[in-house]
């Protein structure tokens, strides 16, 4: 649901990184923190617990410029990826823009992927959103991994509503700023749209 | 879905209404907050807090307690309050939509901020009615259109050009 502020003139929205335990949401986050201006950014705020893995979420705004006269804001959250937390999981959908899927290239977390596509689409249509219409990315990530799978069977297995595709190493940045701006689009068309 | 829009009257009536608060329960800063994390509208202190980390931790607090609510089988817990060694925190909802938080030290007391805020909900509430008739009108005026239907792809691209 996008806030759109006349008095302030701005545009508010809001993207959430999905995906896997261990995907790599928090790191493309952390890569966009590492690699945005201050001017054009806020804190960043990372709720984890004390091994570093996302115990709600992780919260990063960002300034892309103005557009018709309007200040436009991207509001980025991850959720935590462990099955057990989709409780929070469902919370940080609420109000959701658009949908980037981190995807974790690696043959053993394939089934983990297919999973969490599938919970993903259940808590969408619980806030009333259907992943068919919602702005979507798709990332595969750690491409550089020996053990990664070829990007067209992670394609034919992962890929909903042939949404753009985009290969990824969010350490080292490689695909993480593709992504965003692919989803970033997306949504904007959908605000001309209404 | 429909998006929350804003307008300049209706900011003014809740930034006004805000700051009566602010005045009224002595408190250090007043923020209303949209549920899903965006500030509305503010009024006292502000500058001395991140404004938008607070707006979205706060959401968060919020949506995860209404969530611990559900599971006990109540609706919602709709007042929190932290207490810190000086400064406090007074959550609570509004208009079913909003979240209206006071920040407050030991100027004033949990029991004046509870008070004032009991206030400042209805005159809140009255404004977010307005605010829902007044889109219900302009929702169903052809004459409105939104200055983004004419966005272009170059507009958007340029946004991603650095």
């Amino acid at each position: 649901m996008t806030f759109i502020n006349y008095a302030a003139k701005e545009i508010n929205c809001k993207i959430v990184y999905y995906g896997p335990g261990l995907c790599g949401k928090t790191t493309n986050l952390q890569y966009i923190y590492n690699k945005t201006s201050p001017d054009a950014k806020g804190k960043m705020i990372s709720l984890a617990t004390e091994t570093d893995r996302t115990l709600f979420f992780d919260f990063l705004p960002l300034d892309l410029g103005t557009i018709r006269g309007f200040t436009t804001r991207f509001h980025l959250y991850t959720v935590p990826g462990q099955v057990f937390y989709d409780a929070s999981r469902k919370l940080i959908l609420k109000g959701v823009d658009g949908v980037v899927f981190v995807a974790d290239s690696q043959e053993s977390r394939m089934e983990a992927n297919v999973e969490s596509v599938r919970n993903l689409e259940q808590n969408l249509q619980e806030h009333g959103f259907e992943l068919k219409s919602i702005p979507y990315a798709l990332q595969f990530n750690k491409r550089d991994l020996p053990s990664a799978v070829a990007t067209d069977e992670m394609y034919r297995v992962l890929n909903y509503k042939r949404e753009p595709t985009f290969e990824a190493v969010a350490t080292d940045g490689r695909g993480v700023f593709d992504t965003l701006k692919s989803v970033a689009k997306q949504i904007l068309i959908e605000l001309r749209k209404k | 879905m429909t998006d929350f829009v804003l307008y300049d009257e209706e900011l003014s009536a809740l930034e006004m209404a805000l700051g009566r608060l602010f005045h009224d329960a002595n408190a250090k800063a007043v923020f209303l907050i949209d549920k899903n994390g965006q500030q509305i509208a503010a009024a006292g202190e502000t500058e001395q807090f991140d404004t938008t980390s607070l707006a979205s931790l706060t959401a968060g607090n919020v949506a995860a307690t209404d969530g611990l609510a559900k599971l006990i089988g109540e609706r919602e817990f709709s007042v929190l309050f932290h207490e810190g060694q000086q400064d406090h925190i007074h959550i609570s909802i509004v208009a079913k939509r909003a979240i209206l938080v006071v920040i407050f030290d030991d100027r004033s007391s949990l029991g004046l901020v509870r008070l004032r805020v009991k206030r400042a909900s209805g005159e809140l509430e009255s404004i977010f009615e307005t605010m829902a008739k007044k889109d219900g009108v302009r929702a169903g005026s052809p004459s409105t259109s939104s200055p983004f239907s004419e966005i272009t792809d170059e507009d958007i691209d340029a946004l991603f050009s650095e």
